[in-house]
């Protein structure tokens, strides 16, 4: 077989479902119970930190203390 | 031992761009290569003057130096990339702006291209690296990683951007749409890129706040996909070292699918991805809320970058191109849709609880405005994909239209939401100058936009059914030149929507300098950024 076929083949058979299969499985995986929290943190994580970087990790679930 | 490393380099570089300029066989290079010269030893008597100072960082500061020059260099290409775009729609609409004293520098054909380079690439891409630069160390609670690499990617890409600009004018292209720079700007481009792939992730990298806020991810596949498509695209063999002329190595239809879809990648990752980056973090902070649904980001930047890849073969729609790769091209285009208004809705519903912000807000407006027009944009391009109207759209004034809605009103609008909130603190002030000259700006742009695009429907839908119209016989009715005088009025008020929105920026540019300039530092330490 050609190249050419073989790739033509290849992307609209294998490589379409497992790119759409991964893309699925991150659209559940953002979506899975239990995640409201982390998320809820991440988006508010903006609100920290405006002017001065952190001294030293921070850790998960909020600012490091006296920050 | 660093610093002397430089002083070497640099004093090699100045040699060879002298001996470059010396033997070049065109009039862009040689220009370019003095260019190179002078830039090489002015950075020479920069380094060797500060060559003894001791270098101190404060890892407990943030560097915001290269974001303010990045601020100050973004108003500044702003300005000069809408002043040129007026200058081309005036052409347009009165060719006798086309100055016969100006011929072969300053007509029409060589105006373009410095206008679309100097809007996406000087003003957009100064937009995107100082605000890549200011999120990425407020998101991660870190310092710039790479130190001084923060200062060359700043003077590098301004360094590319006047080696293309004067390049353009003199002739010196390689004929690609929004490609256009020739081979030894392509590498210095790469160069740059790459040190600003590297300040970005380095910065991730040593980041204190385990999360890598969605933003950063924008930016991250914003730069990365931008380093691939340049290099793709670029693939061309110098005719000779001394020369700006190339050969490209594909050819023919190949050539041209390769070229879409960089340029429509470039859309996508630069002009989209990218400043998404700039409304996940900018439209929250303005609004003091954080962003609608997180989840929902998650899910938008993944459909983004697994979609937009495949959408570029429709601007080849009816042409050699295989018809099952303009097909694809088209169905990809119509499902991004999905995430396109899955992100609208997001920077949209940011607001929900706060919507009287609207009112008081001029800031607020003008990127509410912006994602507005990045719903509207994104809902138009992929019915423009599609083939039967496509067939009536293509090559005519409403593609122009189209863009325009993208770039005044997305990129554009978001951008000045970006500079009026970086500005006051940056520089340590307040507020800004005056709120009411931020309304005028406000509505110069956004009318300035309707006529803009208005027009361009108009023209662009009259001229494809001009083209198209035959007679009972199956004659062509019009002729081109009658379509072009059927366009004059709308030509007319294009370049009085592209006047407004450059009057905008003008009104924007001295707010800013004012907000600086004639305002009080504020006082108390705790949200100063201290001086260098």
């Amino acid at each position: 077989m050609h190249m050419y076929s073989f790739l033509r083949e290849f992307a609209d058979s294998w490589a379409l479902i497992s790119l759409f299969a991964i893309f699925v499985g991150i659209a559940l995986w953002a979506w899975r119970p239990g995640s409201r929290a982390a998320h809820d943190a991440a988006a508010r994580s903006i609100f920290q930190y405006e002017t001065k970087p952190a001294s030293g990790p921070v850790r998960a679930d909020g600012p490091e203390k006296g920050a | 031992m660093w610093d002397y490393l430089k002083l070497g380099i640099l004093g090699v570089i100045a040699v060879l761009a002298a001996i470059a300029a010396n033997y070049a066989h065109d009039l862009a290079y040689m220009v370019n290569a003095v260019m190179v010269m002078i830039a090489a030893a002015i950075t020479f008597l920069v380094v060797l003057r500060g060559i003894d100072e001791p270098k101190t960082v404060n890892p407990l500061e943030y560097m915001d130096d290269v974001v303010r020059a990045g601020v100050i260099a973004t108003v500044f290409w702003g300005v000069v990339g809408f002043l040129v775009g007026v200058v081309i729609a005036s052409q347009l609409a009165f060719p006798q702006l086309n100055f016969e004293f100006l011929q072969g520098f300053g007509n029409f054909g060589r105006l373009r291209p410095l206008h679309t380079s100097a809007v996406i690439f000087a003003f957009g891409g100064n937009a995107l690296i100082m605000s890549a630069f200011y999120v990425v160390q407020r998101t991660t609670a870190a310092r710039l990683w790479g130190g001084n690499l923060g200062w060359f990617v700043f003077w590098g890409w301004q360094l590319v951007i006047v080696l293309a600009a004067s390049g353009y004018v003199l002739g010196g292209t390689q004929g690609k749409e929004y490609a256009e720079p020739v081979w030894y700007v392509d590498i210095l481009i790469t160069v740059v890129w790459l040190a600003f792939l590297a300040v970005f992730a380095g910065t991730l990298m040593r980041r204190k706040e385990p999360h890598i806020y969605v933003a950063n991810w924008f930016y991250l596949a914003f730069i990365i996909t931008i380093a691939m498509l340049h290099l793709i695209n670029n693939m061309a063999i110098p005719v000779s070292i001394f020369g700006s002329q190339s050969v490209q190595v594909t050819a023919g239809v190949q050539d041209a699918m390769i070229q879409w879809w960089y340029g429509h990648n470039a859309v996508g990752f630069f002009l989209t991805a990218g400043f998404l980056g700039m409304m996940y973090y900018f439209v929250p902070k303005q609004a003091e809320r954080p962003v609608y649904s997180y989840k929902l980001s998650i899910i938008h930047f993944w459909a983004l970058i697994f979609l937009y890849i495949w959408a570029g073969p429709h601007h080849l729609h009816y042409t050699a191109l295989p018809d099952w790769a303009s097909t694809l091209g088209m169905v990809f285009s119509i499902v991004l849709w999905m995430p396109s208004w899955g992100g609208m809705i997001n920077g949209l519903m940011t607001l929900s609880g706060a919507w009287d912000k609207l009112r008081t807000d001029p800031v607020l407006r003008m990127m509410v405005v912006s994602i507005g027009f990045y719903g509207m944009s994104t809902f138009e391009g992929p019915m423009m994909s599609i083939k039967a109207v496509n067939s009536l759209s293509h090559y005519t004034d409403w593609t122009i239209g189209h863009v325009h809605s993208g770039a005044l009103g997305w990129n554009g609008m978001i951008t000045f939401g970006a500079l009026y909130f970086l500005v006051p603190r940056l520089w340590s002030r307040e507020r800004l100058y005056s709120l009411s000259l931020v309304s005028w700006h406000f509505w110069l742009a956004t009318i300035g936009i309707v006529l803009y695009a208005s027009a361009m429907w108009v023209s662009g839908i009259m001229e494809g059914l001009m083209w198209r119209e035959v007679d009972a016989n199956g004659f062509l009715v019009n002729a081109f030149a009658d379509t072009v005088a059927a366009k004059f009025p709308m030509y007319v008020v294009r370049a009085l929507g592209g006047g407004m929105y450059l009057m905008g920026a003008l009104i924007m540019a001295y707010n800013l300098w004012m907000t600086v300039r004639a305002q009080p530092a504020m006082a108390s330490s705790h949200a100063a950024v201290p001086a260098q």
